[in-house]
């Protein structure tokens, strides 16, 4: 057990020492490398508690997907100089406090809520419908909870993703005009007859070739 | 506290016990790879070092080590240095759940597949970060592109995983191979199996998808910059990788440690030996096609990925649940 809360402090303080770093550092590129750091002790946690379903999903979703596009994009933006802009130029009146205010607000006030429900009412767990039994691995249990009781609910997100894509895609796209496209069917299905154009040439004139 | 410790040092003991034959066979297996390359081309290949070439890698990493380390000055020496170490790490970790016989793997973990899984999709920090941390153009073109190429064929090996795992009903990977016993599912889930292939040659940048590091235009692609036992690194990484997808593919596909066929000769020889035989196999397959296929476009790359493995793979998974379905096949009820 000593073993167990050791291991738990060292991975809670990895993650709140990275969280902390993610804003801190001047090197945007090192803020990601940070938020990689937190994402991995925090899926670390959720193993420890025995969620380890949670904790690969996790990995393989916020690191293994989310967080290398947001390498790309702060590799790819030069976000550095933005952030640079940021910080040393004069004060810009702080257009952007109010609304960086409000939301850390709103956040505040929503843990505030979360955390007190849970204090006052520690048999949350048993006043819901589910019973959770050590029986079953999680990632069993979560199946039958989210693809029966909750399917509205999976389907509904499952939409409002595939709509949020498909508005990405539809945003970004541009038609260029002059784009040379290669079709493998056409390039397969040449025949000797199309390809080769036996030409009578005349001595000193040359040959016009159409294109 | 005292307990604790006793069980500290069996683990590590079982870890040395895992991962010194890993970093072995990866030495041999880069020697066994240039074997096969030059024998398809009608060469000799390295012969000369020790009988049949054997110890070349042996020799090639005497090279390395007592290579100089050169660290650009503009580059970002911290993560310069943390990227080829996030390789071959990543690559080595992922062996603990590669189980080579009935009781005879380091950690029977429930989510085994998801693990590896998930190692193997962390596999493209070393990448990026190299790249990145070299601060010079041919690395960098390399790191994105890998980045790009790693993350579009993960997806096609997930939902390859999903096919699997609809036959299993489990993620272990012991019970995975146990599920195997009567059929191996390469046989009703050989396209799939196809797929894997090709996939897991883009996953670990093995030609004909070697764009990261396609020397004609990127130089070296990430590794540009590095010299000496950090390069070594990378390489024995990107082996390991190899060695490790080919796991994965005989665990998966092939019946991991069970033999063909269940009389005398074949079920004598210890499992532990059939899971070798399989990934040397796949692996030799690996470098036939290294050999003989040609680099491929990088839109050619990329529409292969997106358009038809995930179109494919997707359509397999419905009709894969639809059969199980329909004749009432479906495991763990």
């Amino acid at each position: 057990m000593i073993a167990h809360s050791v291991f738990f402090y060292i991975f809670s303080l990895i993650a709140i020492v990275s969280a902390v770093m993610v804003t801190v550092s001047k090197n945007t590129v090192h803020s990601v490398f940070f938020l990689i750091l937190d994402f991995i002790s925090i899926s670390c946690l959720f193993i420890m508690i025995g969620a380890e379903f949670l904790g690969m999903i996790m990995l393989i979703v916020y690191v293994g997907a989310v967080a290398v596009l947001f390498l790309f994009v702060v590799m790819m933006l030069n976000v550095a100089e933005q952030k640079g802009q940021w910080f040393s130029s004069r004060w810009d009146g702080g257009t952007h406090i109010p609304v960086g205010l409000l939301v850390s607000l709103i956040i505040f006030f929503e843990l505030i809520v979360v955390i007190g429900g849970w204090k006052y009412k520690p048999d949350l767990l048993n006043s819901l419908s589910i019973n959770i039994s050590t029986e079953v691995t999680n990632t069993r249990s979560i199946g039958n909870v989210l693809y029966t009781d909750y399917i509205h609910l999976f389907q509904i997100s499952g939409m409002i993703l595939l709509v949020a894509m498909i508005g990405a895609i539809v945003l970004t796209y541009r038609e260029r005009a002059g784009v040379k496209r290669q079709s493998y069917v056409k390039q397969i299905s040449r025949e000797r007859d199309e390809g080769v154009d036996l030409v009578e040439a005349e001595r000193n004139k040359g040959v016009k070739i159409d294109v | 506290m005292d307990s604790y410790f006793s069980i500290l040092f069996t683990e590590v003991y079982k870890i040395l016990f895992l991962l010194v034959p890993v970093l072995v066979s990866v030495a041999m297996i880069v020697w066994l790879d240039r074997r096969v390359w030059a024998f398809v081309q009608k060469r000799r290949g390295p012969n000369v070092v020790g009988p049949f070439g054997l110890f070349q890698s042996l020799a090639d990493a005497l090279k390395y080590i007592f290579k100089e380390i050169i660290i650009p000055a503009s580059s970002n020496k911290l993560v310069f240095v943390l990227a080829p170490v996030v390789t071959m790490t990543l690559a080595l970790i992922s062996w603990a759940v590669i189980p080579f016989g009935e009781d005879f793997v380091l950690a029977d973990i429930n989510v085994g597949i998801l693990y590896l899984f998930a190692v193997s999709s962390l596999g493209v920090y070393g990448i990026i970060m190299g790249g990145w941390a070299s601060n010079s153009k041919y690395p960098f073109l390399g790191a994105i592109r890998s980045a790009a190429q790693m993350v579009s064929y993960e997806v096609s090996i997930g939902v390859i995983i999903i096919n699997v795992l609809l036959c299993v009903g489990s993620l272990n990977l012991s019970e995975i191979v146990m599920a195997q016993q009567n059929l191996w599912f390469v046989i009703p889930l050989f396209p799939m199996f196809v797929i894997f292939f090709i996939s897991a040659l883009a996953e670990t940048n093995r030609p004909p998808f070697d764009l990261p590091e396609a020397e004609a235009e990127l130089v070296a692609g990430y590794q540009t910059e590095y010299s000496g036992m950090m390069y070594a690194m990378f390489w024995l990484g990107e082996y390991a990788n190899i060695l490790l997808m080919c796991a994965m593919g005989s665990v998966l596909f092939l019946g991991g440690w069970l033999s063909p066929i269940d009389v005398f000769p074949f079920n004598a020889i210890p499992g532990p030996f059939w899971l070798i035989f399989k990934i040397l196999f796949l692996f030799i397959l690996f470098a036939l096609v290294k050999a003989t296929v040609p680099r491929y476009r990088y839109d050619q790359l990329m529409k292969l990925g997106w358009k038809i493995f995930l179109p494919f793979s997707l359509f397999y998974v419905v009709l894969t649940s639809s059969f199980l379905l329909y004749f009432d096949l479906l495991p763990g009820k």
